[in-house]
Order: C-alpha cells, then sequence, then structure tokens
C-alpha cells in the first residue's frame, strides 16, 4: 500500500523548524498562506546566516586567509549544489544574481542586446509576471524587436496551437514561466522548448514559483536559460541562480563591469573572466548564497517528491473546501498546477477579503500580483490568493474557509 | 460641531467595540450609508491616486464651507467605509479649519494599521487631497482678504 505523503512527512516536526509561524497574529493563531510570495526561513537556514557572520565573515576568491578561504569555499559548494538541484551539467552554468528578476534582466541585456535586432520577435505568455515582461519590452524598444504573446484559455492553459502559430524564422527568444505565480498553473515547458528549438529560437524559463515544488532538470527540459530565487524555497531574500548553456553563456558579453569578472584591467583594455565570474561583478551576497545551500539541503532532506505530493494534497483539499463558499471562483483551473488557489468572490473586493482575513490571522494575498495583463484577460482587476508550503495544514484551510465565511457574513 | 467634535464623537463609537473585525463592520456599515455620488462626479480627475480600489472624491466650495462627496467601486466597502468617516468629519467646514485639521481620531479608534496602510485604499491620500483642496480655498480666502485691505 502507498503510504501518503503526510505520513512520510512529520508536519509538526517541520512546523518547528519555521518559530516564525508560532505566532499570534491580530489576536488569533497565524496562518500563512503567501507563500508564493516568499516563504519562511527553517532554522538550520537561519543558523547558517547567522553561522557566517559569527564564524567566517571575509570576502570571498581572493583572500588569503583562513577565513576567506573558507567563505569561498562555503561559496562555491553552494553553487554545486544548486548545480545538482538543477541538474545542470557544468558548475561554471550556474551564475549568482538577486533572484529572478535580476536573471532575467542580464539575460535581455546581454543576450538580448548583443545577438536580436530589428523584427526579431520575442514570445511570452499571457500569464506572465511583469519581470518576464518589462526586461522584453526594454530590449524591444531599444532594439526594435517584436513582443508576442501566447493566448490562454478560460481555465488559464496555454493554448499550444497558438503558440505554434506564433513561431517562425523571426523567432529569436522564447521566455515563459514554468508555474504561473497568479494561478499556479504549471506550463508544459519541455513541449515549449522543444518547438523554440526547431525554429532556432533561445529559450528562458522563469522557475520562481517551480523551483520549490516541482523537480527540475535543466538538461532533460534542454533549456537555454532556466531561472530561480532562493527566497521561494525556503532561503534568503536577494539571491537567486540563472543557469545558462556554457556555450550560450560564453558566447554572451558581460553585463555589470567591476571587481571579479576581469581577467586583467589597463586602462587601454579589460579582458573578462571565465564562466560563472564573468558575470559576477563586485562583492557577491556571500552570506545569502552560503545559506541558499543550507535552504537546498533542508529541501534534499525532505525530498522534493514528499514535498510535492503533500503541497498537492493541501491543494487538492482547499480547492474542494472552497467549494463552501458561495460566489467564490477559482481562477487557473487547469488541470497541472502546484499549490495555490487563487479565487475572486462575487461582489466582495478582493482587498477587503485581505483585510478581513489578516484580522483573523490569516495572511494571503490580494492584488494583481504582478501579472495585469492576466487579470485584464480574465476581466478582472485582481485576487485573492492562498499558497501553500511544506508546513501548512488542512487544519490551517479550514480556518481560511472560515475566515472567508465571516468575510461574506461582514460584506453582503 | 466642530472637527474635534467630531472626531471625538466617532472615537465615543468606535470605543463600543473591543474586536478589529467589529470596527471593521462598523466602517463597512458607515460606507453603506454614504449617498450615492451623482455619476459626473465619477470621473479620473476625481479618482484617489494610491488607492488599490476605485474611489472617486469630488470637491467644491458651498458658500464659506468646503463640501466633499467621495464614492467607491459597489465592491469596495472598506474604502468606502473609510472615506465617509472623513466626509463626515471634514466636509462642510471652514477651508482653513480643514487645512490645519489634526486627524487623531485615525490612531484613537483603534485601527491605525488599517486605516495608515496602503491596503485599506489609501487613506492617506484621501486626507491629503481633501486638504489639498482645502489649502488652495484659504490661500484665495487671505488673498482675497489682503485685497481689501
Amino acid at each position: 500500500m502507498e503510504i501518503a505523503p503526510h505520513e512520510i512527512l512529520d508536519i509538526e516536526a517541520i512546523r518547528r523548524d519555521f518559530p516564525i509561524l508560532d505566532q499570534v497574529v491580530n489576536g488569533r493563531q497565524l496562518v500563512y498562506f503567501d507563500n508564493a510570495a516568499t516563504t519562511q526561513k527553517p532554522l538550520p537556514v537561519l543558523k547558517a546566516l547567522a553561522g557566517y557572520y559569527e564564524g567566517y565573515n571575509a570576502n570571498i576568491h581572493r583572500g588569503i586567509h583562513a577565513l576567506a578561504e573558507k567563505a569561498t569555499s562555503a561559496f562555491e559548494l553552494s553553487r554545486r549544489a544548486i548545480q545538482q538541484f538543477l541538474n545542470a551539467a557544468h558548475v561554471e552554468e550556474i551564475i549568482f544574481t538577486y533572484g529572478t528578476t535580476d536573471g532575467i534582466n542580464l539575460v535581455a541585456q546581454t543576450y538580448g542586446r548583443r545577438f536580436l535586432n530589428t523584427g526579431d520577435e520575442i514570445i511570452i505568455t499571457t500569464m506572465e509576471h511583469h519581470s518576464n515582461i518589462v526586461p522584453w519590452q526594454m530590449l524591444c524598444e531599444e532594439k526594435g524587436c517584436v513582443l508576442k504573446v501566447i493566448p490562454i484559455d478560460d481555465n488559464g492553459d496555454l493554448i499550444l496551437e497558438e503558440y505554434e502559430k506564433l513561431l517562425s524564422e523571426r523567432t529569436k527568444f522564447v521566455s515563459v514561466v514554468h508555474v504561473s505565480n497568479a494561478m499556479g498553473i504549471i506550463n508544459p515547458v519541455k513541449t515549449i522548448i522543444e518547438k523554440a528549438h526547431a525554429v532556432g529560437a533561445k529559450v528562458l524559463i522563469d522557475g520562481a514559483q517551480a523551483s520549490s515544488h516541482i523537480d527540475i532538470d535543466v538538461q532533460d527540459l534542454d533549456t537555454d536559460f532556466y531561472v530561480f530565487s532562493a527566497h521561494k524555497l525556503y532561503g534568503p531574500t536577494g539571491m537567486g541562480a540563472l543557469y545558462g548553456k556554457r556555450d550560450v553563456l560564453d558566447s554572451m558579453p558581460p553585463w555589470r563591469g567591476g571587481g571579479e569578472m576581469i581577467k586583467e584591467v589597463t586602462f587601454e583594455k579589460t579582458t573578462y573572466n571565465d564562466l560563472p565570474y564573468k558575470f559576477e561583478a563586485g562583492t557577491p551576497n556571500i552570506a545569502d548564497v552560503i545559506a541558499t545551500y543550507t535552504a537546498l539541503e533542508y529541501i534534499n532532506n525532505l525530498g522534493k517528491k514528499n514535498l510535492a505530493a503533500y503541497e498537492h494534497s493541501l491543494l487538492e483539499y482547499a480547492t474542494e473546501a472552497l467549494k463552501d463558499i458561495e460566489g467564490l471562483r477559482i481562477i487557473g483551473q487547469g488541470a497541472e498546477k502546484i499549490s495555490v488557489v487563487s479565487f475572486v468572490i462575487d461582489g466582495i473586493h478582493h482587498q477587503d477579503t485581505g483585510v478581513i482575513l489578516d484580522q483573523q490571522g490569516i495572511a494571503v494575498r490580494t492584488g494583481h500580483h504582478c501579472t495585469q495583463p492576466l487579470m485584464r484577460r480574465f476581466n478582472i482587476t485582481g485576487t485573492t490568493r492562498a499558497s501553500f508550503a511544506v508546513y501548512n495544514t488542512k487544519e490551517e484551510i479550514d480556518r481560511l474557509v472560515q475566515g472567508l465565511h465571516r468575510v461574506r457574513k461582514m460584506m453582503l | 460641531m466642530t472637527i474635534n467634535e467630531k472626531q471625538d464623537e466617532i472615537i465615543e463609537e468606535f470605543d463600543l467595540f473591543d474586536d478589529q473585525l467589529d470596527k471593521t463592520q462598523y466602517i463597512i456599515d458607515l460606507g453603506k450609508k454614504l449617498p450615492p455620488m451623482p455619476e459626473q462626479y465619477q470621473t479620473d480627475d476625481n479618482l484617489i491616486r494610491g488607492c488599490q480600489s476605485k474611489v472617486w472624491l469630488h470637491s467644491e466650495m458651498q458658500g464659506t464651507n468646503v463640501h466633499f462627496e467621495a464614492d467607491s467601486e459597489p465592491t469596495a466597502q472598506i474604502s468606502k467605509g473609510l472615506v465617509s468617516l472623513l466626509i463626515r468629519i471634514l466636509s462642510d467646514e471652514k477651508p482653513e479649519a480643514v487645512a490645519s485639521a489634526d486627524l487623531y481620531f485615525i490612531d484613537r479608534i483603534g485601527l491605525s494599521s488599517l486605516v495608515t496602510s496602503r491596503r485599506a485604499g489609501g487613506l492617506a491620500s484621501m486626507i491629503q487631497q481633501m486638504k489639498q483642496f482645502a489649502t488652495q480655498q484659504a490661500a484665495k480666502n487671505q488673498t482675497a482678504a489682503q485685497s481689501t485691505l
């Protein structure tokens, strides 16, 4: 007999790793359902951060002393951990960034500016986060490229036939979100990548939401770029990574100039460092990079498959439980989803819903979730979004349902 | 009733409730009582900036007093309730009094986290827009008074 995920994972023990959850907000025990915005950090990650500053804070790479050596090796260990996390072929294919947005901008400003020209087409989707729209619009303005958008159906799923119609020899780049932050829908990125490659386009996958929920294998996906943020996978803020195929990264010019990214500087000419340092100018976010290793270790210890199975059970439970709320409609009802429920309630503004849930100690996100074009597609101005992580429970989902009953009672 | 007397009255009303949810319910109910605003005033120019939901504010002089009317999109009931409180306190008062009003009721009704944060519909922007109008009118009054000297 198959063992249910909650029997494999000791959720109560996991919750003890996240002391922030054990607090009273507005007179009620906190329910934290804003995990798609950022997850909480387990104690080992907090200890790793403090441990670096307490024990071996030093600038990395060029230092000759013991602390610098120790910091450098912890820093580079994290790069190896991310390589394994994504199953990248080479460690130098992992570039540290400030997060997903930073990674997308890096690719747009280097690959995009070097290789895209007037009339070239970039394909994105209706459900992109603004961070995967605006960098490409900026590039289009500068280089005269054209942005094309894959539409979605009423469930929120991409219409792949329309994608195929958009593809042509003019398509030079495809940048698609792996999992929609506003709806939780998982996109068929492997198919999208294959079709893009068939016309010779390069592909970037925005993995901000996917990385903590889905097993990622960049070699199997055959993606040219993959970006994610550590703070959405139990790691620190201000830290992310860009994966790029080595030959593609090699072909790209550096972006930010400064220390670390050079081989030799003279006033006449500077030669640039090799991968990955070519793209890592300046003192990096050392502490957060190091603590990301611990976050990945934490996820690996729990087992990503166990996490996904448990979170999926929360999603199913919530989807069913929310049927109890009259006038509630879930936005994004695609077949493949991670643990996000985004919804609107007839006659009630999402902002009011969020305020009244907060007064009951329940933290959700309301608004357009930085996906205004997607909201327009559904003819709404925003939703209320509850997103679940491994430390959440069915009892907490019951609290959400009770909270929403209260919202309706107050408003209608 | 002066602006401060009206504020004190509101503080007393909110003192009847211990629970934040009950206070919020009271705000919602006050919003429901706000007379609807004529559609001609629901213009982009009258939209309050900084609100997540749509709230319109119309300001005019009626005699020697400033007069405010407001409305929100139908679903944004907390914003509507909040703006109704401001209208009760600041509308039909002398511009000088509105411009210099110290709105201490916000901290005292025990909902400062609700009413000061942008979540709840930009109360700060509402106040700013009301005071801006009042300040302009007060300046006009002063100029007029000086020219008659």
